[in-house]
């Protein structure tokens, strides 16, 4: 099997390392491997929003475990990336709840709009659209998750100024 | 109005601030128990209220706080499990989000009664803002004296973090919970032991709802037995019920148990009706992994008795004729939805959820979606229905967690209450070829002229 590894620059820089052992802190000082999810959520944010396999080492040797440990942890998680991916990445909740209210019609709108498919990226490497499974806001459906954040109670009028938000840098992504 | 015991100050302006939490009466649980009471009479009047688990299952919280192993002298934990992730469900996130500190109030009262001295909030990585709002609230009751060494100078120690999940329903089960604040792949273990002996990392830990963590305070404060003459019989207490689909007033509420269905679905004080004044169909009422009803089965029991909303009136009549109150997500259909491309929905979302650890879930579910599927698109065969009965009885009971009992209720309630919508498909492809079939042709009429 063909096993595609993509570059990536890697920089954990001065702050993302703080905020790592401030994680770290969190956990009996034996129990290093417990605060891998948090971890991983960090490095991500400052890479990109995807996680390569010399990250994922990098994460290894940072919590004293084995880079296999981080391997299967990745790929069991939805919210890890593993190639790069848009910088807006949509992604739009499919479940029941939310397609009652008309989350599949606004997910062919998006599509159509950015004339890509569910799961691919622009060619510019702005947005990635992908459908995701419950969200917990099924109450204020359709929505979306766009970084940290929910985008609720979406209609089409709201997506096309969405869109023109992440072109003009108006978004933002992580609550740092 | 009905009581309200954990929305009741949601509207005072602020209250999500450390300052006019504490103005409005925030905290006081924690200088009561940790001043006039032992552990164990926290323990008493947890057991006393009759609260059971808010997650889903219902177990009473107070008889599985008593099973914490205290003797093997190992340090004790208490996990919020904060996974909210059932579709439907969507209330752990308005009360952290809204009024974060009733859950850390909770969270410091529960752990001095189990004597646990490290504990966790587990929320999911979705939540990540409500994770931030979290662990401000945390460090604002830290700065206050409530979180640390020696809180209030009683010797009682207490250090409280947020831990953030990464996108998997399974880590909402307790102990594939436990796997993932391990670090691991969560993957639900087989118990026992369970986790009151052998929890986060071999050591005695109880794992509750935040709901049901958010409940203490005002019982601590108000006693048990004030708590348990709230509701209807075994079911005490309120239970926050977060409403979606074609009702009016989609949201969270908090119901006193014992009120009528009747009254919940159609009363401005709650729901306020159907949305669009069209016909109700069926109803979700606890979560997607609970038995589906239909119209005829949702005021009324089979017997003729009002439904209610408690954990014995919804699941009166069995599987057969009820379903469960299970996590509160209460989803409405009307005319228009599609029961099976709801099911395959429901189905997809549990393929996709399956930890692959056990054949039965991690096959099956995939069968089901599959089956589902080619039905719902107007590929199916005769056979398929009875196929996908067959799949969903051999799921259910023969997985190590409830995912694959989860996944098998949804279809064979669907099947056993709107068999003749399955044979509609199988028998006209031709009506079902736009996604919104049921939209543009509204089922019932179709059915009454059955060929």
């Amino acid at each position: 099997m063909e096993h595609k590894r993509y570059k990536q620059e890697i920089n954990i820089t001065e702050s993302l390392m703080n905020r790592i052992n401030e994680l770290l802190s969190h956990y009996p000082a034996d129990k290093k491997k417990s605060a891998l999810l948090p971890v991983l959520h960090e490095v991500q944010d400052a890479h990109d929003n995807w996680l390569s396999y010399d990250l994922m080492d990098k994460v290894a040797e940072i919590l004293e475990i084995l880079p296999i440990e981080v391997y299967e942890v990745v790929t069991f998680y939805t919210m890890f990336n593993q190639k790069p991916i848009g910088k807006y990445m949509f992604e739009f909740c499919q479940t029941s709840c939310c397609c009652l209210n008309g989350a599949e019609n606004l997910m062919d709108y998006t599509s159509e709009k950015l004339g890509i498919k569910m799961g691919e990226t622009t060619a510019d490497g702005m947005f990635t659209i992908a459908g995701v499974e419950c969200l917990g806001a099924c109450g204020y459906a359709p929505m979306m998750q766009l970084g940290d954040f929910y985008k609720e109670h979406l209609n089409e009028e709201k997506i096309d100024q969405l869109i023109e938000d992440c072109k003009a840098n108006k978004i933002i992504l992580h609550d740092k | 109005m009905s009581r309200k015991i954990l929305l009741d100050k949601i509207n005072v302006p602020g209250i999500k601030s450390y300052e006019v939490y504490r103005q409005n009466g925030g905290y006081a649980s924690v200088e009561k128990a940790l001043k006039t009471l032992t552990p164990d009479e926290v323990v008493e009047e947890v057991k006393k209220s009759g609260i059971r688990g808010r997650g889903g299952a219902g177990f009473p919280a107070g008889m599985k706080w008593s099973f914490i192993d205290k003797k093997s002298g190992k340090p004790r934990h208490l996990v919020c499990n904060a996974d909210e992730s059932e579709p439907g469900t969507f209330k752990d996130r308005y009360l952290m989000e809204y009024i974060p500190h009733l859950l850390i109030e909770g969270m410091i009262v529960s752990s001095f009664a189990l004597g646990a001295n490290l504990s966790y909030i587990y929320i999911r990585g979705e939540y990540m803002w409500v994770y931030k709002i979290l662990e401000r609230a945390i460090n604002e009751a830290k700065a206050a004296g409530w979180l640390g060494k020696n809180i209030l100078g009683t010797g009682y120690d207490l250090e409280l973090h947020v831990h953030c999940g990464a996108g998997a329903y399974i880590c909402g089960e307790e102990t594939a919970l436990i796997e993932s604040l391990e670090g691991k792949r969560g993957n639900p273990r087989i118990k026992p032991p369970f986790p009151a002996v052998s929890g986060l990392w071999a050591n005695p830990t109880v794992v509750n709802n935040v709901e049901t963590i958010s409940a203490v305070p005002w019982i601590v404060n108000n006693t048990g037995d004030e708590y348990a003459k709230i509701g209807v019989g075994r079911s005490t207490g309120t239970k926050l019920i977060s409403a979606s689909g074609h009702v009016k007033n989609q949201g969270v509420y908090e119901i006193e148990l014992g009120l009528s269905v009747y009254e919940f679905m159609n009363s401005d004080e709650y729901l306020g009706g159907m949305s669009s004044n069209r016909p109700l169909k069926a109803l979700v009422p606890g979560g997607s992994s609970v038995p589906i009803l239909p119209a005829d089965l949702i005021y009324k029991t089979a017997n003729g008795e009002d439904r209610l909303m408690t954990y014995e009136s919804l699941s009166d009549g069995g599987f057969a004729t009820g379903s469960m109150l299970g996590s509160g997500g209460f989803i409405v259909y009307n005319d228009t939805a599609c029961i099976v491309r709801n099911t395959w929905n429901f189905a997809r979302f549990y393929h996709h959820e399956s930890c692959g650890q056990c054949t039965p879930c991690r096959e099956g579910t995939g069968w089901l979606e599959k089956v589902l599927h080619r039905i719902e698109n107007g590929q199916g065969r005769e056979e398929d229905i009875e196929l996908l009965w067959s799949i969903q009885s051999k799921i259910e009971g023969n997985t190590i967690c409830p995912l694959g009992d989860a996944a098998s209720w949804p279809v064979a309630a669907a099947i056993r209450h709107f068999r003749d919508e399955f044979e509609y498909h199988v028998r006209f492809p031709e009506k079902i070829k736009n996604r919104d079939h049921f939209v543009a042709e509204p089922f019932s009429k179709v059915l009454m002229s059955k060929v």
